[in-house]
């Protein structure tokens, strides 16, 4: 009965977020909204006793992906009254596109009353005792380790390529160097001068 | 296996991961003055690998990582062929960067994981393992090919080749998963079992995808197109490093996909790589005739000599594998050749130049690195004391002992275009008035490459029972 109840709460929040994506007037209320669909539907997920792919929803496309999209939406300045101009010329490429997913809609479920796939030929069945976070590990970390140790290396290689192609030295700027700060002692910093009284007070040579 | 034998297999790819890991952070924390020393360092590392290598393939074969990676005189052979020719790549680079602001040195490092992606590629026996390994080696590629940034066609031959080399890998990929889906594995194996079976309409599907993805990374003709651009865009020492090492690793993994893989359902894949031969071989020749720029015409010399490389695979034999594998060989030396003398084309102010007129009269200029490009040419072009005649003969002689007689004849006929263009090279530079001269400089180095090389190819002869019987052994470890 939990599960049931369950299912319906994130069933209708995750749809009712979805359609609050589309229709907040703010791009960033939009990604908001985005964020609780995911986690709605990892939720789903939980029911479904595949935690793997819940902690993926939660981790990658909430942690990682949907930060990105509001530091994009929040960085680039669209006009979003312009693009949304211009609705009745681009009605008609918009409705057909509508409507082949209705079409298709309608051919899915058609096919899913008709009976389920046969997942009978799969080569890799669902081990029955394990649960599937410790299956994938199981998987990864012994058979596929070679590939896990190259894919590793392959990120390496791109997170190496984006800094040789887009990183530049820039001259004229002035960071800060800790070290050279903790460095210094008070005899280089403090200058005691025995000014005269009546005259301007000289700065020359005092580094600032 | 026992876990540490397992790990033992692949201690090539192990040093050299170490290597790349340890030396980027050198070169993240020393800058770029560090480039010399981590460039000597890589090909130390290189050089370790393939001793370690050697070592290995006394005692080595099997599959490790359940059937995903196979350790065995195939892959050895292409290995070892990878890592020398990446090595020399890395050791010609400074001389060049040197005259475009200096080194950077992430290059070297760069290198050294294409050459673990190379490795993986050439050692794979699951299309896993392949498209892991294609990937890392590319995407390795993809920054070489622009490492010139603010050069603008070394920036447009990156992003050509990026966008290009993506689409070849979605090809791949998507031929990959028919085979899947078809046969239910990726293993090689197992695919072979299931086209064994009778090869259905779905994996006939998937073959032609993957081969056609296949041709992109070998440049065969139809999916040639990137080659010349790219070739001609990228920095003088990454075209060597394109026109060598990866060839061997793509053509060596098309080689164990056809033979291991597809072998059951010979006849298919065989009209493919028969048309990719020839349709290389003939626009390789044709296309390179009025190229003005060396680097180009170098790119459909290689186009050209993938054609005649295949005709070994066409035949689909063991002798054919063993032609491949020896054809591979001698055109690494050929081709590297090639372009560390292109490589010494720079003018008084020390700019790279790239036309084959500013190389009129080399002969009087620079005698000796005019006889270096004439061997090398002439070899290329398959003239018989040379040692490219060698490779050539032995694919053909491969193709009519399977049957393929009239394959053979028109892949001579076209080799007699292609020495066209090579006997060109030659004639400007002995017969035409001398240009003005290149600038002078002693690099020992680059004269010792280029004069092993030349020595390979015209002593190559007296090699011929070490590298007949390295390849045969590498052959039959496919069969």
């Amino acid at each position: 009965m939990i599960q049931v109840f369950a299912f319906y709460l994130f069933a209708t929040i995750v749809v009712a977020s979805a359609a609050m994506v589309i229709f907040a007037r703010n791009p960033v209320h939009s990604v908001l909204w985005l964020i609780l669909a995911f986690f709605n539907a990892a939720g789903l997920m939980v029911l479904l006793s595949a935690e793997f792919v819940a902690m993926l929803l939660v981790i990658v496309y909430v942690g990682a992906v949907a930060v990105l999209f509001l530091f994009v939406v929040m960085m680039l300045d669209i006009d979003f009254a312009q693009l949304r101009a211009g609705f009745v010329s681009y009605f008609p490429l918009g409705g057909a596109i509508a409507m082949v997913l209705l079409v298709e809609l309608i051919l899915g479920i058609g096919a899913w009353q008709a009976g389920s796939l046969n997942l009978a030929q799969r080569t890799a069945p669902l081990p029955e005792a394990t649960p599937n976070i410790e299956a994938i590990g199981q998987l990864l970390y012994t058979r596929y380790i070679f590939l896990f140790e190259a894919a590793g290396l392959i990120l390496l290689v791109a997170m190496i390529g984006a800094i040789v192609l887009t990183h530049r030295a820039r001259g004229g700027t002035r960071p800060q160097n800790i070290d050279k700060q903790n460095r210094r002692r008070p005899e280089e910093a403090v200058r005691n001068v025995n000014q005269p009284v009546g005259q301007g007070v000289d700065l020359g040579g005092v580094e600032l | 296996m026992e876990t540490l034998a397992v790990f033992a297999s692949v201690l090539p790819e192990i040093v050299l991961t170490i290597a790349g890991l340890i030396l980027m952070l050198v070169a993240a924390y020393a800058g770029d003055g560090s480039a010399r020393l981590v460039s000597w360092l890589s090909v130390a590392s290189l050089a370790l690998a393939a001793v370690l290598l050697g070592q290995l393939a006394v005692h080595a074969g099997g599959e490790i990582f359940d059937g995903l990676y196979r350790a065995d005189a195939f892959a050895a052979f292409a290995k070892a062929l990878i890592f020398v020719a990446a090595a020399v790549c890395i050791l010609v680079a400074p001389r060049f960067f040197d005259g475009e602001g200096g080194q950077r040195a992430e290059y070297p490092i760069l290198i050294l994981f294409a050459c673990i992606g190379m490795a993986m590629m050439v050692s794979a026996s699951d299309f896993i393992t392949l498209y892991v390994g294609l990937e890392l080696n590319s995407l390795a590629a993809y920054v070489l090919a622009s490492f010139m940034r603010r050069d603008e066609r070394s920036a447009e031959a990156g992003l050509k080749y990026f966008v290009l080399g993506a689409l070849a890998s979605g090809i791949l990929l998507y031929g990959m998963s028919l085979l899947y889906g078809f046969s239910g594995t990726t293993n090689f194996a197992g695919v072979a079992q299931a086209i064994g079976d009778g090869l259905g309409t779905g994996e006939l599907f998937g073959l032609v995808f993957v081969l056609s993805g296949l041709a992109f990374k070998i440049s065969a003709v139809p999916f040639h197109m990137w080659t010349p651009d790219v070739y001609e865009g990228a920095p003088t020492p990454v075209t060597a490093f394109f026109a060598s090492a990866p060839k061997v690793a793509a053509l060596a993994l098309t080689t164990r996909i056809a033979i291991t893989a597809f072998g059951p359902g010979g006849h298919s894949w065989q009209q493919i790589i028969i048309f990719m031969a020839l349709a290389s071989i003939v626009l390789g020749a044709v296309a390179a005739i009025n190229q003005p720029n060396i680097k180009r015409l170098l790119a459909y010399s290689s186009i050209n000599n993938v054609g005649f490389a295949l005709i070994g695979l066409a035949a689909g034999t063991a002798e054919g594998v063993a032609a491949v594998l020896s054809y591979l060989a001698i055109y690494v030396v050929m081709t590297i050749g090639s372009f560390v003398c292109v490589l010494q084309m720079k003018d008084k102010d020390g700019r790279p130049v790239e036309t084959i007129a500013s190389l009129s009269g080399l002969s009087r200029t620079r005698p000796g690195l005019a006889a270096a490009f004439a061997i090398f040419m002439f070899s290329l072009a398959g003239i018989p004391p040379l040692f490219g005649f060698w490779a050539k003969f032995l694919v053909f002689d491969a193709a009519v002992a399977a049957g393929l007689t009239p394959l053979a004849a028109i892949g001579i006929a076209a080799s007699v275009i292609g020495a066209f263009y090579y006997l060109k090279v030659i004639k400007t530079i002995y017969f035409d008035k001398p240009a003005e001269g290149f600038a002078e400089e002693r690099s020992p180095i680059d004269y010792g490459i280029i004069t092993l090389c030349a020595t390979v190819i015209i002593i190559g002869y007296f090699l011929n029972p070490v590298l007949g019987r390295a390849s045969a052994a590498a052959a039959a470890s496919l069969f």
